[in-house]
């Protein structure tokens, strides 16, 4: 087990360094930098000025010296200075990370909420209407586009409480934090809820067919605890990664659902980071999404030795 | 023993009757109604991209100042936006350029998905190793983020938003084929071929690459919908499709924040067009991988 980790802590950090090449070549690939924009946008190109920002910046330097600069701050974790604002890369993302893990935990929470119990009532009562609907609102789930969803959210506050729930300033109390995210948590949960809908029922079925269940039914047990205590302990298990995987990759909802809402988290952050070409932001916030899906991506490995006694890595 | 008073033309003929096209159709209906309904939707969309100028006689980029914001009614079926343009005729020719990046970017995510998984589980070695890893790294980033990132390096415009979305698919599609043709290669039609005496590369294509169509299409099927979901979002974000092209995403960008409450049919009509069309590929991408994949059927 031990030398499993170990293996993989190297395969993680070697996953990492990949990342962030491709990270720093992408983000380069096309001529123009936030010197370009800023000057651009101004109206005129004095390239004495322009000169003198890129070296400010270190834009000037080979794209070896800014990749070794990057990296070499990153391990000393000195995540370098934003070009907009020119404050420090973790004074920018470090009152945004609270609120997208925030917004993420509670989605994932109403996910894990509605996905679950509806995917096994969907395969208990299969082919009946209880089944047919929940696998259309699990195919909707995964049709609507979270962005859409919560502007009909948005749509739907303004024809019937006339007012919009989005973040305006910062919320005084948790209970009025947690009714601004609730909403922009449905939008993002609802696509996740549709998957894991989706796997548990087919789990579940696959479940059920199995030797040991029929030879539970056989022997008198009641349907609940056929159900619940045999099928789905052991069709938990897929369950369980699909859900990690989710968790990992929620970042992709919440991105377009916090722009929606308004939400100053670190994901719309990543967006006005990228249109600006701000590189310190885009490439610690793409370093810091990667590390988040390959960490989640060990830890739900070895939760399955956990749940599944059976599982022995080597 | 007396001779046969007919000739051996006159016999009925041995030949099984070749079932048709519309006994096929019929059949698919029937095994796979669900299947059936997305196949009818995605139709419509598609028919809607080609021909575009004979669904709505109005013209998507004809601005009008006097029909601004009008509501939906006789002159605007589905109502017009800020600049009086009518919306129903952009959602109709937003289904061109919604198709045309969905389709085009499962196309070039496949190609080189294919290429990439069938070399790397082909030749095996140093090869496979590297493109292992690399499918790895490309893997830790969601989809839309990559895209993102690629969109913002490449540029706002149709094709590159193709390349955008093609790229973070290649990965999931190289990974299927490699682990297909890792199983193909071992196969006894593939020992036989090499015994004859074929070099690899015709081994690899004429013979390992068409058994690994029927995963292909099936995982294609399921990726179209999430290219189309990808690009609405780059659009909605404006990193997508530029002006003037009628985009879906694009359209809810522009009514998102100022219109949700004067016009929110601006916000509704784009939004359903987005999701019947990925509902309807993802309908029909379920029944065809219940069609090719026997063992999902039973689930």
């Amino acid at each position: 087990m031990t030398s499993y980790i170990i293996r993989r802590l190297l395969l993680m950090a070697l996953t990492l360094v990949g990342m962030s090449i491709i990270i720093f070549i992408m983000l380069r690939l096309v001529p123009g930098n936030i010197a370009d924009i800023l000057f651009d946008s101004a109206g005129f190109i004095d390239p004495q000025e322009k000169a003198l920002l890129e070296e400010e910046l270190g834009l000037h330097l080979p794209l070896w010296k800014q990749y070794w600069d990057w990296i070499y701050g990153l391990v000393q974790g000195d995540l370098g200075f934003s070009y907009v604002s020119e404050l420090p890369t973790v004074d920018e993302l470090g009152p945004r990370i609270p609120i997208t893990a925030k917004l993420a935990g509670l989605s994932l929470f109403f996910a894990v909420l509605i996905g679950l119990p509806l995917g096994v009532i969907s395969a208990v009562k299969q082919n009946t209407w209880a089944d047919y609907v929940v696998r259309i609102i699990s195919l909707s789930g995964l049709s609507l586009p979270s962005f859409w969803l919560g502007l009909l959210i948005l749509t739907a506050f303004v024809a019937w409480a006339g007012y919009i729930p989005i973040y305006t300033s910062a919320p005084e109390t948790w209970y009025d934090e947690l009714a601004l995210l609730i909403t922009p948590a449905i939008a993002v949960g609802f696509r996740a809820s549709a998957i894991i809908m989706r796997l548990t029922r087919s789990s579940m079925l696959e479940v059920m067919r199995q030797d040991y269940v029929r030879t539970a039914r056989s022997k008198g047990a009641s349907e609940n605890v056929i159900n619940y205590k045999h099928a789905l302990r052991n069709a938990i298990l897929p369950v369980t990664t699909i859900i990690g995987i989710e968790a990992a990759f929620l970042i992709g909802g919440l991105i377009v659902t916090e722009t929606v809402f308004n939400i100053p988290g670190v994901a719309r952050f990543l967006v006005e980071a990228i249109q600006w070409r701000d590189y310190p932001i885009v490439q610690n916030l793409v370093m810091l999404i990667a590390l988040i899906v390959v960490v989640v991506n060990l830890m739900v490995d070895l939760l399955y030795a956990v749940l599944d006694p059976r599982i022995r890595y080597s | 023993m007396t001779a046969p008073n007919f000739t051996i033309e006159e016999l009925p003929s041995a030949e099984i009757p070749r079932k048709g096209v519309w006994y096929h159709f019929r059949t698919f209906c029937r095994r796979y109604p669900l299947g059936a309904i997305g196949a009818a939707i995605t139709l419509v969309f598609v028919f809607c991209a080609i021909f575009a100028e004979f669904v709505t006689g109005m013209d998507p980029y004809t601005t009008n100042a006097a029909t601004s914001l009008a509501a939906p009614g006789s002159s605007h079926m589905l109502g017009a936006d800020v600049m009086g343009r009518d919306v129903f005729s952009r959602i109709v020719y937003g289904a061109r350029i919604s198709l045309m990046v969905g389709v085009g970017s499962t196309l070039v995510g496949c190609f080189f998905g294919v290429f990439i998984g069938l070399a790397s589980g082909y030749l095996l070695g140093w090869f496979d190793l590297i493109t292992q890893r690399i499918i790895d790294m490309m893997q830790a980033l969601p989809l839309l983020v990559m895209a993102l990132v690629m969109a913002a390096s490449l540029g706002p415009s149709l094709e590159n938003t193709i390349i955008a979305i093609s790229i973070p698919l290649i990965p999931n599609v190289a990974r299927i084929i490699r682990s297909n043709t890792l199983s193909l290669r071992e196969m006894p039609f593939v020992e036989s071929a090499r015994a004859s005496g074929f070099s690899e590369w015709r081994i690899a294509i004429r013979h390992v690459l068409p058994n690994t169509l029927a995963p292909l299409i099936v995982l294609a099927t399921a990726q179209l919908g999430a290219a189309i979901l990808t690009e609405a979002s780059l659009s909605f974000l404006g990193l997508g499709i530029p002006e003037p092209h009628a985009s879906w995403g694009r359209m809810l960008s522009e009514s998102a924040a100022e219109y949700v409450r004067t016009a929110p049919w601006l916000v509704i009509f784009p939004g359903i067009a987005i999701s019947l069309v990925v509902f309807g590929t993802n309908l029909l991408g379920d029944a065809v991988r219940d069609m090719l994949d026997p063992r999902q059927r039973k689930t």
